[in-house]
């Protein structure tokens, strides 16, 4: 069983490994818009932090949301959708196993990408913190993937796999947008602010902006259990649709 | 001994009936050939069996148990038709995750082998031709060491040195002691590897039997002879004939081909190098799925 388990974290990322257009395209995109917006355009403070430290905290959100969404979505949709997660469930493969598997998946991606943007921040935008401060903010946005793990996973099982990049950008791009990824949320209208909270992307970039030193955006623990507790709706959301699955035919 | 079964089941998709009540049993031992046109139940037959979907009505079992049991998976080796398969992992990267699967796997070496996929273990997935892949998903379904293992059309696609290839592998695993449920539209493939055949169509068993049986079943026997008679003359003689021209010789086949023969020679006395031959599975397999539709 454990060997099971390990196998199956271990083949998984081979096989992203190998596939490093893909890894790559994950990577850039989050790195790109911390270049445009928190280095080029680092203009002045906000709630108390430099612009490049904000747009730090906002794009590895976007970061450790879209990898995950596009990880374990796009992955399980084209899975399911080719036939191969049945011969994967007609076998005694332990559930647990390939969760994990892409979970480890999602969360090495984000984890990836919250370095590349930490080497930035600190390098080309002169960031300066405490090392602990770093390793609190590092470690709550790594963590901080794991409710968009689970989203990944739901909607791997709502979507067909030639739908799945589209649909992905559907869910995440309005939720980035009214989670003050892209406008802090201040600058938002009030029907959109009110939204916000009930928006796991949004609690995560406030957290982040928090840890790192910012004012006006709540604590850190309001934010996690708001966090947990979309985790949790997330993940009976996961539940029902991994049961429906079963007994469930697919095309062809 | 009994050890795979479906009892009376019903499947149903929205208004389509894809299983009207059919009963499956598999011996040990026993290789199995579920043989059909498109769109007759096979596959459903077959996700039911591995517990893949539910029956509306009747049951599945594998060894007495519920096939979604863990306790059952471990003992059934599937091959599925698959779209895809993750490209960018090696044959043996593939292989050793199935085997982790398994609480008593084989050996890899002998996977490798009951596959005869020997040489090909670094390959990645992607690089492979289309019968090397039917293997690797083939050495999926044993390396378990299964009891036995369920296979939905394994050779659809292949070139007949593939198929080939493939059956000797089916027919080591059935020489070890497993049994096999395999699903074709191939007739060739169910006379060829069968110890029983069963003929579903439009959801129900149109018949059952030894490969000679179901050909028995539609008594259909190929008729050449060199008669002056024309075609349609000899296809009003009975019902359920065919009859085609092949240079001299006029080719027959009847259900009722001692009925006919005897018409035959009575109109003409003439008729010459009579050769009546059973007909191929595939001659009595169009009879048996045209009588019942």
């Amino acid at each position: 069983m454990t060997r099971a388990i390990w196998m199956e974290i271990r083949c998984e990322f081979l096989s992203r490994l190998r596939m490093p257009r893909y890894s790559v395209s994950i990577l850039a995109f989050p790195l790109m818009f911390y270049v445009f917006f928190g280095l080029i355009l680092h203009n002045g403070k906000l709630d108390g932090i430099g612009a490049a430290v904000y747009v730090l905290c906002t794009m590895a959100t976007m970061g450790v949301m879209f990898a995950p969404l596009m990880g374990l979505a796009g992955g399980i949709s084209a899975e399911r959708g080719l036939g191969w997660m049945e011969v994967k469930r007609a076998s005694p493969m332990p559930p647990i196993g390939w969760f994990l598997a892409k979970f480890c998946g999602g969360m090495a991606f984000s984890a990836i990408i919250v370095a590349a943007l930490f080497v930035l921040a600190a390098t080309l935008g002169g960031v300066r913190m405490p090392a602990a401060q770093w390793g609190a903010l590092g470690g709550a946005l790594i963590a901080g993937s794991i409710p968009f793990c689970v989203l990944g996973f739901v909607l791997g099982y709502l979507v067909t796999a030639n739908a799945a990049p589209a649909m992905i950008n559907l869910v995440a791009m309005p939720m980035a947008f009214c989670s003050g990824l892209w406008v802090p949320v201040q600058f938002l209208p009030h029907a959109i602010q009110g939204i916000a909270h009930f928006l796991p992307a949004y609690h995560l970039a406030e957290m982040s902006e928090t840890l790192a030193g910012a004012t006006g955006h709540g604590s850190v623990a309001s934010h996690v259990q708001a966090l947990i507790g979309l985790t949790i709706i997330f993940a009976a959301a996961a539940r029902i649709v991994w049961r429906r699955d079963e007994g469930r035919v697919h095309a062809g | 001994m009994v050890i795979a079964e479906l009892r009376n089941v019903t499947k149903g998709f929205g208004p389509v009936t894809a299983l009207a009540g059919i009963d499956l049993e598999i011996a040990r031992g026993q290789l199995l050939a579920l043989l059909g046109p498109n769109g007759a139940g096979k596959t459903t037959a077959v996700r039911l069996l591995l517990g893949l979907s539910t029956p509306d009505s009747g049951a599945a079992r594998v060894f007495g148990r519920d096939p979604r049991e863990r306790a059952a998976r471990t003992r059934i080796g599937a091959m599925l038709q698959v779209g895809r398969v993750p490209e960018t992992l090696r044959v043996s990267e593939h292989i050793r995750l199935f085997s982790s699967y398994y609480p008593k796997p084989l050996p890899f070496d002998e996977t490798v082998a009951l596959a005869g996929l020997e040489g090909l273990e670094r390959r990645l997935f992607g690089k492979l031709s289309g019968g090397q892949k039917q293997r690797v998903l083939f050495a999926l379904a044993v390396c378990g060491n299964p009891d036995i293992l369920v296979l939905d059309e394994p050779t659809a696609g292949l070139d007949v040195d593939s198929r080939r290839g493939l059956w000797r592998h089916i027919r080591n695993f059935v020489a070890r002691g497993g049994s096999v449920l395999l699903t074709t539209h191939y007739l060739e493939e169910a006379d060829a590897l069968a110890d029983r055949i069963v003929v579903l169509n439009h959801g129900r068993i149109a018949a059952a039997g030894t490969s000679s049986e179901v050909r028995q079943r539609a008594a259909a026997r190929k008729i050449r002879c060199i008669t002056a008679l024309d075609e349609p003359e000899i296809a009003a003689m009975a019902e359920r004939v065919s009859v085609r021209r092949d240079g001299l010789f006029t080719e027959i086949v009847a259900t009722d081909s001692d009925h006919l023969v005897r018409r035959l020679l009575t109109r003409d006395p003439e008729a010459r190098d009579l050769e009546i031959t059973s007909a191929g599975l595939e001659e009595a397999f169009l009879a048996i799925t045209e009588a019942k539709s």
